[in-house]
């Protein structure tokens, strides 16, 4: 950033064909283009139809927690020996997603990928979304959520003080920490785009509120110079943070003693897995979006090969997670590790550990084919398994490891019930929700940074 | 030219361009600089903020505050629609304190962190956790970790935002009738009317040699 600030990036015979940004665009059209779609252009239908559904879901999951709330954990399908069903699944699993946005806002800033640009701003509201659903599912899965402060270290009349020795203790302070940064990561990604807003808007209470939001933001050098220290800095702090936050979610699973899940193999395979579902949900979610949004002179097919790529690297760094898993329970020569991948395999949730393989393993292979890359509909529809594989390999990683343990006294079975079910389902209704809200209120491009990689913004050297 | 000048645009903050206090003074039309005639260097100081020029590309603006920079102005600034290195570093503006902050903001959120769990853990509320010594320290780790990463983060953000003195509604650089266009494609330098080197008719003279599209003065 701080070298070559204003370098289009067009060098190569990939880049030619498939340009970051379509050259024919400029400031003027860049910031024309990105605001009317919040401020003047006329709501699609399919907006209307995508929020109406999404809000009902929204619905049922303020319904199923209600439920929850009033009866009890007892709702849900978890008991001993199976404590964590799909509930603390489901934490890790939208945990996950949200680290492909701070990957691409991140770390891409600071390896210096300018193609970044006309996805970041999307992948941190995805980010943030998705946060905070994973947020809700450790608080109600304590069984007594009203007291989830006690998880923070105050002092209190009851002279007790919590335990920073237990991962579940990490844990805490990671996610929390992880939405606050991320929060003000894309807050200040979106001021100078605030003030576009503001200087675009027609109507007084649109103009009143981005204002607001914008802080009197004129875009002068002194103040883009300490920005831009600013948004670095925070690129830099962001970078290990999100790495330790799936490092300590698998710090919940490896530090316990269970077999299956006493593995040092754990940080490194849950935070690929993370960016891996994460990257998929990101196409996921943009393929539709700049169809019908006719983003794709911003988000080129570039875009589309590039992460249909990290979704493959990061692919085989998790189909080495799932060998090294069955070699560790072998070599170990410890029998509750090889009766754990033994029942994995072939249990009652062998079907799910197959589903598993072929989800994550298989189907991201065609990846390695350029032409099949090309073709959004088949990145689409592979996005949308290995988003499922994710959510299968978090269920076995689960479910297989505590429902057989150590004595087959304790032995049982778990199965999700359907409040387990109106939970998830309405998380996502939830997610969409703020996704529709978002891309309808504010720029789910960042219009500044994509000025900075247009071609007449480079400055001649004198 | 001289250095000393120079090293006052090396500290971050008060001093500095357009960061200073602005107070409000008498109002006064806004006059098109070709037309208005000359009042006296005194006056202009009361009231106005500076004198403004338009450009239409990022190539164009650079170059003038590199000129005018070399014409002795201090009290310049540029505005963009997105950041350009070479433009704060055209006007002598290339030194920031924010990086100290955050690194303060740092250390002292890890050190705040690990203490706490230290006071906590060995001193307030010590519980025996596996024959574990009190002071089990590598435990404490991923928590010092993340309370260095927030106290940073937040004194980077907040930090950014009072060096930037901002929030702040009201400047007078909004009165000018073209500044909207500065979050859209427009180029401006302000040369302000507190420069030591200020003469109104001279920076007008200077900036429109400068392939400026438009001169205007900016009223406080």
């Amino acid at each position: 950033m701080a070298d070559e600030p204003n370098k289009p990036y067009m060098e190569g015979p990939m880049h030619s064909t498939h340009p970051v940004i379509d050259p024919g665009l400029t400031f003027a059209s860049v910031t024309d283009k990105i605001s009317s779609i919040v401020l003047t252009r006329r709501t699609s239908l399919i907006w209307f139809f995508g929020f109406a559904i999404s809000f009902a879901l929204f619905q049922l999951m303020l319904l199923a927690i209600t439920n929850l709330v009033f009866v009890g954990i007892g709702l849900w399908g978890v008991n001993v020996p199976v404590a964590w069903g799909i509930d603390i699944l489901n934490f890790v699993w939208w945990i996950g997603i949200g680290h492909a946005g701070t990957l691409i806002s991140a770390i891409l800033l600071l390896l210096r990928q300018r193609w970044r640009t006309s996805i970041n701003r999307f992948a941190e509201a995805m980010t943030l979304f998705a946060v905070a659903q994973a947020g809700m599912y450790p608080v109600f899965h304590l069984g007594r959520p009203w007291l989830m402060y006690w998880l923070f270290p105050y002092p209190n009349t009851m002279g007790i003080w919590p335990q920073f020795r237990s991962p579940l203790m990490w844990d805490v302070f990671a996610v929390s920490t992880y939405a606050t940064v991320s929060a003000m990561f894309w807050f200040v990604g979106l001021i100078p785009d605030f003030a576009t807003l503001r200087d675009r808007a027609r109507s007084k209470p649109f103009q009143l509120i981005y204002g607001w939001l914008a802080m009197g933001w004129r875009g002068s050098a002194r103040h883009w110079h300490r920005y831009e220290t600013a948004y670095l800095l925070l690129a830099g702090l962001a970078t290990p943070l999100v790495l330790s936050v799936h490092t300590i979610v698998s710090f919940d699973f490896a530090v316990g003693i269970i077999p299956g899940w006493h593995a040092t193999i754990f940080p490194p395979y849950f935070v690929a897995g993370a960016i891996y579902a994460g990257f998929a949900m990101v196409l996921l979610l943009t393929i539709p979006l700049r169809k019908l949004y006719g983003l794709e002179a911003f988000i080129t097919m570039r875009h589309m090969h590039n992460m249909a790529k990290v979704m493959l690297a990061t692919g085989l760094i998790v189909g080495y997670g799932y060998i090294i898993e069955a070699f560790f329970g072998w070599y170990s020569g410890n029998r509750y590790e090889r009766y754990m991948i033994w029942n994995r395999m072939h249990g009652p949730y062998a079907l799910y550990y197959w589903a598993l393989i072929l989800c994550n393993i298989i189907t991201p292979q065609f990846l390695w084919s350029k032409k099949l890359r090309s073709n959004v509909i088949v990145l689409w529809i592979i996005s949308l398994i290995v988003s499922i594989g994710m959510w299968l390999e978090r269920f076995v990683i689960v479910v297989t490891s505590l429902h057989r343990d150590f004595l087959p006294s304790s032995w049982g079975q778990y199965q999700p019930t359907q409040w387990d079910w109106a939970m998830y389902v309405g998380t996502i209704g939830f997610f969409f929700t703020l996704l529709f809200l978002f891309i309808r209120f504010l720029p789910m491009i960042s219009i500044f940074e994509m000025r900075t990689i247009l071609p007449e913004a480079e400055v001649e050297e004198e | 030219m001289a250095d000393e000048r120079d090293k006052s645009n090396l500290s971050d903050g008060d001093e500095n361009g357009d960061d200073r206090e602005v107070t409000p003074s008498p109002r006064r039309p806004v006059t098109s600089s070709s037309s208005s005639p000359a009042p006296s260097h005194r006056h202009h100081r009361q009231t106005l903020y500076g004198i403004m020029a338009e450009f239409e590309g990022p190539n164009e603006l650079v170059h003038a505050a590199r000129k005018t920079y070399e014409a002795g102005y201090r009290r310049i600034n540029g505005y963009s629609p997105y950041p350009i290195e070479e433009l704060w570093e055209a006007i002598g503006f290339t030194h920031s304190r924010l990086p100290l902050i955050v690194f303060i903001g740092g250390l002292l959120g890890g050190l705040a962190g690990f203490l706490m769990q230290y006071w906590i853990e060995v001193i307030e509320y010590p519980i025996n956790v596996g024959g574990k010594p009190p002071n089990s320290w590598p435990a404490f780790i991923p928590i010092t970790f993340e309370c260095t990463v927030l106290v940073a983060a937040f004194s980077a953000v907040f930090g950014m935002l009072f060096l930037n003195k901002l929030p702040q509604p009201y400047h007078p650089v909004f009165n000018a009738p073209n500044f909207a266009m500065a979050t859209r494609d427009r180029f401006f330098l302000v040369v302000e009317a507190n420069d030591a080197e200020y003469d109104h008719d001279k920076v007008v003279e200077l900036l429109k040699s400068l392939n400026a599209q438009e001169v205007v003065d900016v009223e406080v």
